[in-house]
């Protein structure tokens, strides 16, 4: 007699599966994962694990926390980071201390791979929310992350 | 020549042919409706075609948590037109080395059994345009002509995957015409009318007739529903076009029109699935409790759009739920499950109506 009881399972079965999609049909409009991108251009917000471009937070005063360790530009895999570092007398204690000039980053190149941002023992680079890349001129693409005149936070070193 | 009139009663509206008849001689005003009634139908094949791909769009965006078509025209209203114009604008491109007569012949056996079938379904009490009294058998051998342009095509194509996708098609429609003949034979038992008009009219008095059935016309409805599935070569059963084995299946030569016109009579054949359906289970144009029978102005056909819908719905439910069949298990399903419970199922069908069971 399983032949049977194997017709009552497999609609059984068949049954469990169309109520899930059916599920899925009915909240469909509510829970849609599509977004309609230009229209929503104004109250898009992307996820929290979005990796759109590197970027380097500043402060309001214009401080990073960038050491210039040049961890991210030994992570990176294929040299979209370069840092041009120098070193600087500390007026506090009077060391020479290494200092970051210009934190170069090539979008151009960059896979997206995160590296950079894990090898980063200061969090000093973080991922952005910003896809909207395109632009005319490729050189456009290099950026300068710190700001003109910038400078580290006290204290990061510790 | 009263001997077309005479096989093809002409009574889509009255007031039409009447009108007809009274401004033209009798032979030009035949002939005038036998076009007229041409036209209909093929606009009706068309419109319904394109917004069954557009519904498909849709229901399948739905069931994948999805939008789907909303470009063009309100809500994407005018997807399908736009598509079906670019697909008209299209060049018509071939392989050197297929047989040219059968390669382009083979759309039009898809879709002309497909507008053929059309014909025959009493859409309301007047839209019918071929109310012949073998109704059931006519579309039982019409739908097994479709087959052969699939067949033609793949073949035609001297392409292995075509090939490959027509003979699992063959496969398929062989097998899986039993089952929708049992079927269907199971609920002409009930009526004992093959006249698809007066199957309908079975139903006025005595209710839908998988109420009056009750347990097989249940059982032969749900055999119904998987064997049409397989007819069409929808998923679950879609070996024939199987995207990720066989490229297209048997339309992977075609392109163009040619390549809508199988599209098209994919969708076209899910209508008509879904129409017999309607007529043999649910009671065709007839209104559920027959809550609009007094109201003389309204059109049936709504009745009869909202079953096949519901129905359509329910094909494009299977689809977008179940994986592909192996090939194997296809014929399994079929030849020991699908036969022997349906063969089961008629005699239990003409048991009961022997002991006088039914509602």
């Amino acid at each position: 007699m399983s032949y049977f009881s194997d017709i009552y399972k497999g609609i059984k079965t068949l049954l469990t599966g169309m109520s899930v999609t059916g599920g899925y049909f009915i909240h469909a409009r509510k829970g849609a994962l599509t977004q309609e991108y230009p229209d929503n251009r104004e109250t898009l917000k992307m996820f929290d694990r979005f990796r759109g471009e590197v970027v380097m937070p500043h402060t309001a005063d214009n401080r990073h926390r960038c050491t210039g360790c040049q961890s991210c530009e030994i992570a990176c895999p294929n040299g979209s980071i370069e840092i041009i570092w120098d070193r600087a007398v500390d007026p506090e204690t009077g060391k020479k201390k290494k200092k970051i000039d210009k934190h170069i980053y090539h979008l151009s190149m960059c896979t997206m791979c995160g590296l950079c941002i894990e090898a980063c023992p200061t969090d000093a680079i973080v991922w952005a929310q910003n896809f909207e890349n395109s632009v005319y001129d490729r050189s456009k693409l290099t950026k300068i992350l710190n700001q003109p005149g910038s400078s580290v936070l006290d204290g990061i070193e510790d | 020549m009263n001997f077309i009139q005479m096989i093809i009663p002409l009574n889509i509206t009255k007031t039409i042919s009447d009108w007809i008849y009274s401004i033209m001689p009798e032979t030009a005003a035949s002939y005038t409706i036998m076009v007229v009634i041409a036209v209909a139908y093929l606009l009706l094949f068309a419109v319904a075609g394109l917004y069954l791909v557009l519904l498909e769009r849709k229901v399948a965006a739905w069931f994948q948590l999805r939008i789907g078509p909303n470009r063009v025209g309100p809500w994407g209203l005018l997807q399908t037109m736009a598509d079906a114009l670019k697909l008209v604008s299209k060049e018509l491109t071939s392989t050197i080395k297929i047989d040219k007569f059968l390669y382009n012949l083979a759309p039009y056996f898809v879709i002309v059994a497909a507008l053929m079938a059309m014909a025959v379904f009493p859409f309301s009490k007047q839209f019918q345009a071929f109310d012949i009294n073998i109704g059931v058998f006519f579309l039982i051998a019409i739908s097994s002509i479709g087959v052969i342009g699939i067949l033609l095509a793949g073949w035609s194509s001297n392409n292995k995957y075509a090939l490959i996708g027509a003979m699992r098609s063959g496969l398929q429609t062989i097998s899986y015409e039993l089952s929708v003949g049992l079927s269907i034979l199971t609920m002409v038992l009930l009526t004992g009318s093959l006249q698809l008009s007066e199957i309908v009219e079975a139903q006025r008095t005595g209710g839908w007739l998988i109420l009056q059935g009750h347990i097989p016309s249940v059982i032969a409805f749900m055999i119904f529903m998987i064997a049409g599935t397989a007819e069409t070569n929808r998923a679950p059963f879609d070996l024939v076009e199987a995207e990720s084995e066989l490229g297209a299946g048997f339309h992977t030569e075609y392109s163009g029109m040619k390549f809508a016109y199988f599209f098209l009579a994919e969708f076209i054949n899910m209508f008509i699935i879904a129409s017999i359906a309607v007529v043999l289970f649910f009671g065709g144009w007839l209104s559920p409790f027959g809550i609009t029978d007094n109201i003389t102005w309204f059109p049936e056909v709504i009745w009869f759009i909202i079953k096949v819908a519901g129905l359509i719905f329910l094909m494009m439910w299977f689809r977008w739920t179940f994986p592909r069949l192996r090939v194997d298990q296809l014929l399994t399903l079929e030849w020991k499950y699908l036969l022997p419970l349906n063969l089961m199922n008629l005699m239990l069908m003409a048991i009961i109506i022997w002991l006088n069971w039914t509602i």
